[in-house]
């Protein structure tokens, strides 16, 4: 599998129609949005004697590095399943090269941390993830579907323009 | 919230520390603040030096220039973060295809003729003429098959608006017909300034996504012109600007006296310009119940709200519907 980042991966487990507008290069992340901001803030900050953005591949690479422990920081808990699915990519990248490593989920904010172990089940958590991921990007976009965090989505204005159908003249 | 800079007098606009100012001929300094700035609007005659572009570039301002006589020049864009391939190949295709590029011209003449329409009725007295002679025609802009054909049948329904323009004016102001390059009366020169001024706020919020401001519907696309923006402007330019100068000469805040002849042209004078600025900036500051996000939106995030549903339209997402004020 080439070309999937991280976060894509994380995008895949919320919403497929964020994973697809990313990839094609359309992206709000810097637009501006308040919760983005606060993400990059934390992940400047956070941590600051471990290796930063440390590449795995090209296309991947992970908030933080400690000897044998991959860090990813994350502003909430409330997506822990995306969270460990990502997690469990790096730990599969690695482990394509003959690395073993251990994950950590920080939530810092919440003084929380969550370890991810790769097994035989995760791996092929994420061979299925990206076998879709990638049938995803060769399709046409997904179409919109509501969903709880649209509301703080940095692709919500995105996904929410569009005129109402009533009134027209 | 950022907003828009208009520099109207001579100086030298720089670069100190992380910040602009701006420097006027008799030496007074003003701050600007870099982050809550949009574009900048250079009217006068300006100094800068690249470190002020490198500054602009990182807050990705966008400036834009114009000439002694108001009319637009150019403008710096930093490099955009923005690309996606992926729409400006989609973007193409649709001028490519004949019926895909005809169904988004017209859908921005329609809504053009929509604001239009709604200029007779808000400021016109009771008198139906008009915009009953507009309806009319409105069949030969639907059935138009290529873009000249639209472009004549959107012409004839500009005309009658503008044979309108008589009536919805209260204060006697001298009105024939439109005249460009050069304006022959204050309301023309009012117009003109203020479609140089629509131009420039479209550029910048279309610059502000991945869409390709030089592959238009309407206008031809062109090397010269960033021609998406004349396309998006004819739904705006009714809707804010003539909906502005209407305001500001019915109302007396713009009068004769805030006008100048030069060369055989009429153009708006410095005390002219900044109260047309001030109004300006305001309209674009006015916000609206968006019903689909629903919340408040600007007039000018209008805009780039356009510019998302375009995206839309090409990648296959939405099909586009134009923006129609609907109250």
């Amino acid at each position: 599998m080439e070309n999937v980042r991280g976060v894509e991966v994380h995008y895949y487990a919320i919403c497929k129609r964020k994973l697809w507008l990313f990839h094609k290069g359309i992206r709000f992340e810097n637009d501006g949005h308040e919760r983005v901001i606060e993400g990059k803030i934390l992940h400047e900050h956070a941590y600051p004697k471990m290796d930063k953005d440390v590449e795995l591949e090209a296309f991947v690479r992970i908030d933080r590095q400690d000897g044998d422990v991959l860090r990813e920081i994350k502003l909430t808990s409330k997506m822990k399943k995306a969270d460990r699915l990502q997690m469990l990519y790096y730990l599969y990248i690695l482990k394509q090269k003959g690395i073993r490593k251990t994950g950590l989920l920080s939530y810092t904010k919440e003084k929380e941390t969550v370890e991810v172990h790769l097994d035989d089940d995760g791996e092929q958590e994420v061979r299925k993830a990206l076998a879709n991921i990638q049938t995803i990007l060769e399709g046409n976009i997904p179409p919109f579907q509501k969903l709880p965090y649209c509301s703080k989505c940095a692709y919500k204005d995105f996904c929410f323009s569009g005129e109402a159908d009533q009134d027209e003249s | 919230m950022n907003r828009d800079i208009f520099i109207l007098s001579n100086g030298r606009m720089k670069r100190k520390d992380n910040t602009l100012y701006f420097e006027d001929e008799k030496g007074e300094k003003r701050p600007i603040p870099v982050e809550q700035t949009n574009s900048i609007h250079f009217l006068g005659q300006v100094d800068f030096n690249t470190s002020l572009l490198h500054l602009l570039s990182q807050h990705q301002i966008c400036f834009h220039v114009y000439n002694y006589y108001g009319y637009y020049d150019g403008t710096f864009c930093p490099r955009n973060p923005k690309v996606s391939g992926f729409t400006v190949v989609q973007q193409s295709a649709h001028v490519l295809d004949p019926e895909k590029r005809m169904y988004l011209a017209k859908s921005f003449v329609l809504a053009g003729i929509h604001h239009m329409l709604r200029n007779i009725r808000r400021n016109g007295s009771n008198d139906t003429a008009y915009s009953d002679t507009i309806l009319s025609m409105l069949d030969r802009v639907e059935s138009a098959r290529t873009i000249p054909e639209l472009m004549g049948a959107e012409g004839h329904c500009r005309q009658v608006y503008y044979d309108a323009f008589g009536q919805l004016l209260k204060n006697g102001m001298e009105w024939h017909s439109r005249s460009k390059q050069p304006p022959k009366d204050p309301v023309n020169a009012l117009i003109s300034f203020g479609n140089s001024l629509m131009y420039t706020t479209i550029i910048s919020e279309i610059y502000k996504t991945v869409l390709d401001p030089t592959v238009s519907f309407l206008h031809e696309p062109s090397s010269r012109r960033f021609s998406l923006s004349l396309d998006i402007a004819e739904i705006f330019k009714p809707l804010i600007i003539d909906s502005l100068v209407f305001t500001l000469l019915n109302n007396r805040r713009i009068q004769e006296k805030h006008f100048e002849s030069k060369d055989g042209a009429v153009l708006l004078n410095s005390e002219g310009r900044k109260r047309f600025l001030a109004a300006f900036d305001e309209k674009m500051k006015t916000t609206i119940k968006h019903r689909k996000l629903n919340r408040q939106v600007s007039y000018r995030y209008l805009i780039r709200l356009e510019a998302y549903k375009l995206i839309k339209h090409f990648i296959g997402d939405e099909v586009y519907k134009p923006f129609k004020a609907w109250w």
